[in-house]
Parts: structure tokens; sequence; C-alpha cells
């Protein structure tokens, strides 16, 4: 009988490939059908983000950070408006603490039904892409209602947000949340218990507790090692300390923990907005340092120190004295964190971004060896990649 | 996040626990903005964070992020700074060192996986090179690209732009042409900085200053 010999080559995965989420070039090493080697070509979305963030002023490298993560613009906001105060010193008022953290967990839901729901369309399963582009559009509306934009929001402001949420917007909310439940039920009763779904992602993708620590993997990716590393428990910022919520961790730490661990996620963040809107307090939106924050526009009107200010402020800019902090939030992805250097100028001297995914996709080796190549996609899409924030 | 004071009291010490273990890896230890930064030599590098990740005060199992800095008027222009995270003891520690441009900087990737892509992202966008790093590519700019863009130095508006050519069929290559220069403001404004003590007289100085001395 002649012996057939496989030999292995390369496959080129990408730029263009639906189940990519967007411009990734892999390059496989295959032996046959099994994966060798992964190696990921990024920067094909890259734009120089951090060069551009050093030619602004603090306020105008603001909307740069929702090009970033853009399914969850505003976990990326408050990491750097955070950053900023930080070296600033500025106190933000509890309502505007409140309205941060509310819109984190509205972002931190919009990207857990983008992530999961494309992760089963990756495998096959479309209809709960469809069911959650529903949900999802719903929390857009709450986002536009607020700041006037859909995706690119550009709400938080170093001081609070840019302006307070219109009158009915919380009530709306609070509704929402009823419905939303519901939609959890049916999302669950679609892939958690599916055949196909568990056979493409049950033990696929496998990361040890050690290999996850080592690789730098956070967020749900390292809960679902079962390690309970949460920064918004760990080192709570603005009103996460008040709320109360679970960290749901997994214990095999292959892609069907980490999407279970993401819907436990969107249950849990279901509990702070609830808890956020009921203990809303009244106030002020922004710190009342009026050379950090604007002034209203009636008081403009009518008060020339108010004028001056609002002048400075949109054309140079507040000045944030000379230091460097690294500030970190737990960003739906994982850690999301602003390294920012100020030299005392109105820009800033260094702002290095470091996002989770891009920790994230280096380990795609690591997950995807000795796996087939009909299993990337299921790892890709478990580890939640979103190019615009890993190309910078 | 704001520390209490137990747990600032707890990074000093740690500062100087990692100070006395390593005398003569560590230059200095401070802390900024409630953050504790060690300054080390370039070459304890790899020494430094297998103390930090094994020793059981520290436990830094996770090294979030390095990135570089480009400080072009200092004898070493740029700082590389490693940003480690203790889940063990919730904190956090950034070690910092100086290289130049023809200086390599030993590679930590035998320390911490992570460090693979942030070393190449390092190079790619300062040019600092890491001695013993596996696969030291370029990682974010362009396939032959040139130059090294997060430096001081280099234009933000880049050097070459690409574009689709009708005639020849493929995407060209080209010396980047701007219509109108790039405009950078000067915000430095005379009513202010005139009066700083802090701002020494040169940084002061504006045009136009000599008709007022003469």
């Amino acid at each position: 009988m002649a012996q057939t010999e496989i030999k292995s080559y390369n496959l080129n995965f990408g730029p263009q490939h639906p189940a990519a989420h967007g411009v990734l070039r892999l390059i496989l090493e295959l032996s046959g059908e099994v994966v060798e080697r992964a190696d990921p070509h990024v920067g094909l979305l890259h734009r120089g983000t951090e060069k551009l963030i050093e030619y602004k002023t603090y306020l105008q490298a603001l909307p740069y950070f929702d090009r970033l993560e853009y399914a969850c613009p505003l976990n990326m906001e408050h990491a750097y408006v955070l950053a900023v105060e930080k070296l600033l010193g500025t106190e933000v008022p509890p309502r505007g603490k409140y309205i941060r953290t509310l819109f984190s967990e509205i972002t931190r839901i919009i990207n857990h039904i983008m992530n999961t729901t494309s992760f089963a369309l990756d495998l096959g399963a479309m209809t709960p892409m469809l069911w959650g582009w529903e949900e999802r559009e719903h929390l857009l509306e709450f986002c536009e209602r607020a700041s006037g934009a859909r995706m690119h929001m550009a709400y938080y402001r170093p001081g609070g947000v840019a302006k307070d949420v219109p009158p009915d917007l919380l009530d709306d909310m609070y509704k929402w949340c009823d419905g939303f439940e519901k939609f959890m039920v049916d999302m669950v009763s679609l892939l958690d218990e599916n055949r196909i779904f568990r056979q493409r992602t049950v033990d696929i993708g496998i990361v040890s507790q050690e290999d996850a620590l080592n690789w730098g993997f956070t967020g749900p990716v390292l809960r679902a090692t079962g390690i309970p590393w949460d920064l918004r428990k760990a080192q709570p910022y603005d009103a996460f300390d008040e709320m109360e919520f679970d960290v749901p961790v997994g214990t095999t730490g292959d892609c069907f923990a980490r999407y279970l661990v993401r819907m436990e996620e969107m249950r849990q963040s279901l509990r702070i907005i609830r808890q956020c809107i009921e203990k809303m307090p009244d106030g002020p939106v922004k710190a009342d340092d009026k050379k950090v924050t604007p002034p209203s526009r009636p008081e403009m009107k009518r008060s020339m120190e108010a004028l001056i200010h609002h002048f400075k402020l949109y054309t140079e800019g507040f000045k944030v004295p000379p230091g460097e902090t690294y500030t970190a939030v737990e960003a739906a992805s994982g850690e999301f964190g602003v390294y920012l250097v100020s030299d005392g100028s109105n820009r800033p001297y260094r702002c290095k971004i470091r996002s989770p995914c891009y920790a994230h996709l280096q380990g795609l080796d690591l997950l995807s060896k000795g796996h087939m190549l009909a299993d990337i996609p299921a790892n890709i899409g478990s580890i939640d990649v979103v190019f615009g924030e890993i190309d910078r | 996040m704001l520390l209490s004071a137990e747990q600032i009291e707890a990074l000093q010490e740690l500062g100087q626990r990692i100070a006395s273990a390593l005398p003569d890896a560590v230059r200095e230890t401070h802390m900024s903005k409630d953050e504790l930064v060690v300054s080390v030599n370039r070459h304890d590098i790899v020494q430094v964070l297998t103390l930090l990740r094994d020793d059981p005060n520290c436990m830094f199992k996770q090294l979030v992020d390095v990135c570089g800095v480009d400080w072009p008027d200092q004898d070493e222009r740029f700082e590389v700074v490693y940003n480690l995270l203790s889940l063990k003891h919730n904190q956090r520690v950034r070690v910092r060192l100086t290289t130049s441009e023809d200086q390599p900087v030993p590679s930590v990737v035998e320390v911490f996986s992570s460090a693979n892509w942030f070393e190449r992202e390092v190079w790619d966008m300062y040019g600092v090179v890491f001695s013993g790093h596996p696969d030291l590519r370029r990682l974010l700019t362009d396939y032959g690209f040139e130059g090294h863009p997060l430096r001081k130095d280099f234009p933000l508006t880049g050097t070459m732009e690409v574009r689709y050519d009708d005639e020849q069929a493929r995407v060209v290559y080209e010396p980047v042409r701007l219509t109108q220069d790039f405009r950078n403001f000067d915000f430095l404004s005379p009513w202010e900085g005139a009066l700083d003590p802090a701002v020494d007289a040169a940084a002061r100085a504006l045009p136009g200053d000599e008709k007022a001395t003469g």
C-alpha cells in the first residue's frame, strides 16, 4: 500500500474574514487540519492614536478613546478621565460618579451582547445575533439620549460627565431592565444546552491559571480559569464600592466557560444598573472647578468671567501638573489601562493605551495549538478581540 | 482608585524591601501619585522582574504592560516602563529603566510571556532593541515600514502615503504631500508664564521679547 505523507503547509486567514472580528491576518501553520502555529499579523487598523493624542489637548484627546474599542466605548473613556483626574486631583461629585458607573455597565452589556452573539454566529448560530441586536439597539438609544451619539458617545469628561441625563431616561432604563431579564432567559435557551454550540466550545482553547497570568490575560478570559479577579471589586473606582454584585468565575477555562462568564456578567451588570438608578443622588454632574470643567451655557451668556473660562478651555484647554500615572479600569474585555505622562503643558506628553485584547490575541497561539482549523473562529470569538483597540 | 493610608504604607515598605533585596540593581524607589516607581539599571531588569514575580512578599504574577517614552533631551533618551500587577497583594508597581538607540535592553520574555508583543511594539514604535527576544519583528506598522513613529522627532503626518493607482492597477507609495502645513499652536501665554517663578527665563522667552530689552 502506498503511503501518503501529509505535509504541513501555511494558510493565510484574513485580513478580510468575517470570523476574524475585524482586520486580522493570521498565518496558520497546519499539519493536515491541525494547527501547529498561529501567528497573528496585526496593525492593519493602526492609526497612530497614541501619537495623535500627543498633539491634542486633554479634552480633544478624549473622543479617540471611543474609537479604540468601539464595542464598549465608555469603558475606554472611563480609564482616560480617571487618569486625568488623578493627575489633576479633581474630585467628581456623587451624581457624576453614579452616572459614569451606570453607563459603564450599559456599555458592558452592549459589548457582551455583541461578543456572545457574534461568537455564536461564528459557530453557525444566527438567531442569537438577530435577537441580541434588538436589545443592543435599545441600549444604544439610551446612550444617544444621554450623549447625542449612539456609539462614539464622548460623554465622560475629566471632572464628571458632559451633561446630565434627560429627565425620563432613568425611568425608561429601569423599565427596560425587566425586558432584558426575559431576553436573557431566551438567549440561554438558545445556546447553553445547544448540542452544536457545546460541541464547538466545550474543551476548546483551554487556558490554565498559570498561563493566563503569565500571558497577561484579564477580564472574562482570566475569570473563566477560576481566578476571581475584577478591578471593580479589587480596586474600585467611582461608585463601584457602593454597588452589590458578584464576580462570576468559570472552572474549566475553555471557550464555553468564557461564554458563560460573559452571560453571568450581563446579569450582574443589570443588578448594578438597577442599584445605580435606585440610589442615584441629586446634584451637579461635574466638578465645580472652573479651570477644568466648562461653565453652563446660561452662565456663559451673563458672566464675563464664565465667558473667558469657556474660551480658554476650548482653545488652550487646561494644564495638567507634571506627573505620571497608570490608571486601569475593568473594561468589558479585561483590564484597560492608560499610562499618562504629563509635562505640565496642556497636552499629554505620552499616553500609552494598554488594551486587554492585545494580550489576549497574543495568546491565540497558546489557545489554538493542537486544535483543528475549524476551532480557530471559536477561539478568536471567545477572547473578544476588537481591532480598534489592538492596533490603536 | 484612592488608596487607603495602610495601602500606601505597604507600597512604601515594598519599595524599601525591593531596594534592600537588590541594592546593586535598583537605583531608587519613590512614590508618584500613590504609585510605587522603581528605577533600575538596564542590565539588571531580568533579575528585578524575576524577584518581583517569585518573592512571596511581591508575587507580581502579571506583567500588565511595557511601554516606551521618548525624552529626546536626555543622554539616554528612551525610557522603558514595565507595569506589574500582584493579584495576591492587590498592588501595582512600575519598574523603569533608561536606554538609548544603540544600547540593547535584556528581553524579559523568559520571565513573562506577555512581554513578547509588548517588546515588539516598543521596538516598532521607538526603535529600542531588546537582546535575547525570540522574534523581534515589527508589529503594528506596515510591512517594509521605515522609521519609528512614536519618537518625538518623527512627524505626525508620517513620511509616506499610499493610494491605489488606476493606471498601474496597484497600490503605490509616495512621499506625503500636504496642501496646507500642519499647524502647531503655541498656547504659551505671556501673562501666565512671565510671573511664574517655576518657569526658567529661557522657557519664558517669547518671540518679540528682544524688543523690550533692546
